[in-house]
């Protein structure tokens, strides 16, 4: 199984500014002070030399995951606006002439999730398929809303593509394109779900605009099961500790620290850092994967070493 | 987890031992807390001692933040003091160092809680 990130931002995408590719540039040049290049790509592996947050960037799309399995058919979790750069991928893969069958994972209606649906290209070819599964009642109304007047010029009852809502109980295990999957119920602002996601040995949660209450041990429990033996968890780490039990409580995001405990707990082979906060430069989201790394290492106390990366646009991860 | 309490002219100083984790953390709050009713503006400041404390979980953090809480709505002051290396990465990772305010000795803590009358 694979795991490709679209779009791994917070709340609203992003795009880096003029002063943070300047940044980039003169770090570069810095790096490079004295040396001679013979050939582009000696200049290639150079730049490949240099750190992440110098020659990479962790992209500015919001929340869109896709899993790759063993079926045809595409899984994908949430249409945030990181499904636009998807639908692209797949049209140049596949075309217009072979229709396609896209699962949506929903983990909640807010804008941030849904907004890349209008922009996702193949729901506007005739012959494509799109389920779309959640576990909000509303789902139909919220995908519908985003595309009527006046939030958008294209209404949905004109996209070429046929759509089904597929409503799924939480707790309960189905089968769809080739996994099996479950949801949990998060605390979130309207409710937001996870899922956890089987296939062939390998395990994948998808668990993002989740809060955490430390006073709720019970629940921490519930998670720690849904989590449990997971090969990747793919976690909303927006907030440090500190803001998300202080002015952000109730705001319905976690941290890092959360993050690490409870995959620690659950045995997790994989934490991937997702949802990023949008104020936060590439600088910034490098220094809190070293802090959580650091973190997760000084409170390892003889378990297997957790793995952890942060998520960014683009990034593949086979499992 | 076990906890000393002693009572100076300048500070309360509560020493706790050993991990504030889900086993201990509950029981320490209770603690604190207690001291904490009867602690007003006019009281020494309450210094938790973290020489002894060897690890924090993130429910040991909650803990200290309700108590920062607690003392700031009545008046009553509170810090840390003498973290271990590592407890201090763990506080400086989670921003804790912007919830509750840690001082390197008892005697700086004193200082500068009684400075800022
Ligand atoms: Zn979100
Ligand atoms: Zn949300």
């Amino acid at each position: 199984m694979r795991v490709k990130f679209w779009g791994t931002r917070g709340s609203l995408p992003v795009a880096a500014t003029a002063g943070e590719v300047k940044k980039k540039i003169i770090a570069a040049l810095e790096a490079a002070n004295g040396r001679q290049f013979t050939s582009n790509s000696e200049i290639a592996t150079f730049a490949d030399s240099l750190p992440f947050a110098v020659v990479g960037s962790f992209g500015g799309n919001s929340s869109c995951v896709e899993l790759i399995g063993a079926s045809e058919e595409h899984v994908i979790c949430d249409i945030g606006s990181g499904a636009r750069p998807l639908g692209h991928a797949k049209l140049a893969a596949y075309g217009p002439g072979k229709p396609q069958t896209y699962h949506f994972f929903v983990s909640h209606l807010h804008w941030d999730h849904l907004m890349g649906l209008p922009f996702f290209v193949p729901i506007y070819i005739p012959g494509n398929r799109i389920v779309m599964h959640g576990c909000h009642p509303d789902l139909e109304a919220a995908v519908r809303l985003q595309m009527s007047a006046p939030c958008f010029p294209v209404d949905f009852s004109q996209i070429g593509a046929t759509v089904e809502f597929d409503i799924l109980e939480p707790g309960r295990d189905y089968e769809i394109a080739g996994f099996k999957v479950r949801a949990k119920l998060q605390l979130h602002s309207g409710d937001s779900y996870g899922y956890r996601f089987e296939q062939a040995e390998k395990s994948v949660v998808y668990s993002t605009d989740s809060e955490h209450k430390l006073e709720n041990r019970a629940e921490q429990h519930t998670f720690i099961d849904f989590f449990r033996k997971a090969d990747l968890v793919i976690f909303d780490t927006m907030y440090s500790l500190a803001d998300a039990i202080t002015v952000k409580a109730d705001w319905g995001h976690s941290s890092n620290i959360i993050a690490v405990e409870l995959c620690q707990d659950a045995e997790v082979v994989r934490l991937a850092m997702f949802h990023h906060e949008p104020i936060h430069d590439d600088a910034k989201l490098c220094s809190l994967l070293d802090e959580t790394r650091r973190f997760e290492e000084i409170t390892r106390d003889g378990r297997a070493p957790l793995e952890i990366l942060s998520a960014y646009d683009g990034l593949t991860v086979e499992l | 987890m076990q906890l000393t309490v002693s009572q100076h002219a300048s500070a309360t100083i509560v020493a706790p031992v050993g991990r504030i984790d889900h086993a201990s953390a509950d029981a320490f709050l209770a603690q604190v807390q207690t001291l904490l009713a009867t602690h007003g503006p006019d009281s020494p400041p309450l210094l938790l001692d973290f020489s002894a404390v060897d690890y924090i979980a993130s429910v040991g953090l909650r803990a200290l933040m309700v108590s920062s809480r607690q003392a700031k709505s009545s008046g009553g002051k509170i810090a840390i003091v003498a973290l271990q290396p590592l407890v201090q990465e763990v506080f400086n990772i989670a921003r804790f160092n912007l919830v509750i305010a840690c001082f390197d000795t008892l005697e700086s803590a004193t200082k500068e809680l009684s400075a800022c009358e």
